[in-house]
């Protein structure tokens, strides 16, 4: 009964939030229309129709056709497939990797700690795009090395957050409790550490979740993220630089679609710090 | 200050010889033999071999790698496989679009954010604070090249106040040559700044409830007085820090907007590197990156223990 009470009142607190309302719909419209397009799209995203080329916004073509005579619309609701896919994975590769060697460093404290940490400072010296062009000169340009990178440099981010966080944990009485009750120090990680933490990592994971969506369409519009014929938000703005005299509205679509799930995900992850930490929003 | 400068110099080159020990193992011990990915796979056998000894890749890693940091830390930096001149040849005609490019960029976020961050804090929960926020919202979900892809549709193409790229040299004349970077350093600054902007205005925020400020309004200072004179000075010191770390952020889309709006620079040059396979140039750049902003994030603490001086004293 109280599980629900308390559960109801986030989501109460939740609608009342306006960040949150806005962010969540906005993630929601971005999933909704990637899942839509596993199943239906207006026309095939990657069939080419020289003859109805860079057609204008009509009944049939809601955005236009860009080059290739590609229905725009089409590519877009694809090229949210391919951000969400590349947000997850990397997202899911990064917290894997740091919440775990943050929890180490945490349970392990002394030279494990610092090592660990130093590691993680060093590595803030290589945005993503740096790893990925690392990534890209040895084992060429494509998609798995642009997530893989985009992983990686999640990585440090996570470590350190998990690190901060579960530290405070470890200092608390119910894990001196858990000591005396003769816990071992993975038992009481598990046990103990990772669920009390759980809130401050979904929020991160939302933030990284647009800040992988970014780099993915940046890495993307230099040709060195995902290959065609993958429809991809980053690569359409590279193409349509290119007919930028002919007609510039194809540069701004994708951008819009990009700006918007970003602002989504932004959103919802402030909506959610607030909600569950009531006390940080009173003060922001 | 002794103490405390030694041991952030230490930490400051353990960083540097961290990453170089990194690039190294990430481009040379990775699958993919370099000498393969210049010739292509379908090279005959003795071609391979030959390149990899003129490479000197027959020899052990870690001989290699000292060989290769003990030239960098002579300046001395690897030879293009493409062009044939060293990779110092190719830095010395580039370096001059990229840095100044990062300087203006740097220097208009922090105007933007100062001006929007401390104005947010001052109105706080009014409108303008509400606005600023809102924007800066906006600026951040931005991508930085497709804000520099609207500023090229509106100032080149609409309005052709600016060329839509390329860059004339600074030997054409100072002028033309600045003003081919303004576009590219807006598109920069713009999602720079919203970022700063927000860290300017809670740093702001979170000072105001300090004691001294109650005091200093207790005595009488006005409230704009107060703000410029002790607010300003604490709340600066995190969002110096912050301007640090943001100046990774920064390089990385210096390399994407310098494409952009083909901007002949060091991040133009890694990319055609890596498509004329060329990993020498590859490996010394994506280096030379790291240690820029390694550099920074020590001139930031540097800057830090001057604003601060308990810093230091915590340190030692």
């Amino acid at each position: 009964m109280r599980v629900l009470n308390s559960e109801s009142s986030f989501l109460a607190r939740g609608l009342r939030h306006r960040s949150f309302v806005v962010g969540g719909a906005l993630s929601l419209i971005l999933t909704g229309v990637a899942v839509l397009s596993l199943f239906w799209t207006p026309y095939d995203p990657i069939k080419i129709n020289i003859r109805g080329r860079l057609a204008s916004p009509s009944f049939e073509h809601w955005l236009g056709t860009d080059h290739f005579g590609r229905d725009i619309l089409s590519i877009i609701m694809a090229g949210a497939q391919n951000s969400i896919t590349v947000g997850v994975v990397a997202v899911s590769i990064g917290m894997l990797l740091g919440v775990a060697l943050g929890l180490w460093a945490s349970a392990r404290r002394g030279w494990t700690e610092e090592i660990l940490m130093r590691l993680s400072d060093f590595m803030f010296a290589f945005p993503a795009i740096l790893l990925a062009i690392m990534l890209v000169a040895t084992m060429g340009p494509g998609a798995i090395n642009a997530i893989v990178a985009i992983g990686i440099f999640a990585v440090p981010i996570f470590a350190r957050l998990t690190r901060g966080a579960a530290n405070a944990i470890w200092a608390r009485e119910f894990v001196l409790a858990a000591q005396a009750a003769g816990k071992g120090r993975f038992r009481i990680t598990l046990e103990h550490v990772l669920p009390n933490i759980t809130s401050v990592l979904v929020v991160q994971a939302t933030i990284q979740f647009a800040i992988a969506i970014l780099a993915e369409a940046a890495l993307s519009y230099l040709g060195i993220g995902s290959q065609p014929p993958t429809p991809s938000w980053g690569r359409m703005l590279s193409e349509a630089q290119t007919m930028i005299f002919l007609n510039p509205w194809l540069a701004v679509y994708p951008g819009v679609a990009i700006a918007l799930s970003v602002l989504g995900l932004n959103l919802l992850g402030d909506g959610l710090r607030d909600i569950i930490d009531p006390r940080l929003a009173r003060q922001r | 200050m002794s103490v405390f400068l030694v041991k952030r110099l230490s930490t400051f080159i353990a960083t540097l010889f961290g990453a170089s020990i990194l690039v190294f193992l990430a481009l040379e011990v990775l699958p993919g033999d370099p000498a393969l990915v210049i010739l292509g796979i379908d090279a005959p056998e003795s071609a391979v071999i030959a390149l990899r000894e003129e490479l000197g890749l027959d020899r052990p890693a870690h001989v290699r790698y000292f060989d290769w940091v003990g030239h960098l830390l002579q300046a001395e930096f690897g030879t293009s496989y493409t062009y044939q001149v060293s990779v110092v040849e190719l830095l010395q005609a580039r370096i001059g679009i990229t840095v100044p490019l990062a300087l203006m960029a740097m220097a208009l976020s922090i105007f933007i954010a100062l001006m929007l961050g401390i104005y947010a804090a001052a109105h706080h929960n009014k409108g303008g604070d509400v606005t600023v926020m809102s924007v800066s919202q906006l600026g951040i979900s931005i991508p930085n090249f497709w804000l520099a892809v609207l500023l090229i549709l509106f100032f080149a193409v609409n309005l052709r106040w600016f060329s839509s790229g390329g860059f004339p040299g600074w030997d054409k004349g100072f002028w033309p040559a600045l003003a081919s970077l303004i576009l590219p350093a807006i598109a920069l600054a713009t999602v720079q700044g919203a970022i700063l902007a927000r860290f300017t205005r809670s740093a702001v925020l979170d000072t105001m409830r300090e004691d001294y400020v109650r005091t200093a309004r207790a005595k009488g200072l006005s409230r704009r007085a107060t703000l410029w004179r002790h607010v300003l000075r604490n709340a600066l010191i995190p969002v110096i820090t912050i301007m640090g770390l943001q100046f990774a952020n920064l390089l990385a889309g210096t390399i994407v907007v310098e494409n952009v709006f083909a901007l002949p620079g060091i991040g133009r040059l890694i990319l055609q590197s890596i498509s004329n396979r060329d990993i020498v140039v590859v490996r010394d750049l994506v280096v030379l990156l790291a240690a820029m902003v390694v550099a920074i994030n020590f001139l930031v603490d540097m800057l830090y223990a001057v604003i601060d001086p308990r810093l230091k004293a915590r340190d030692v």
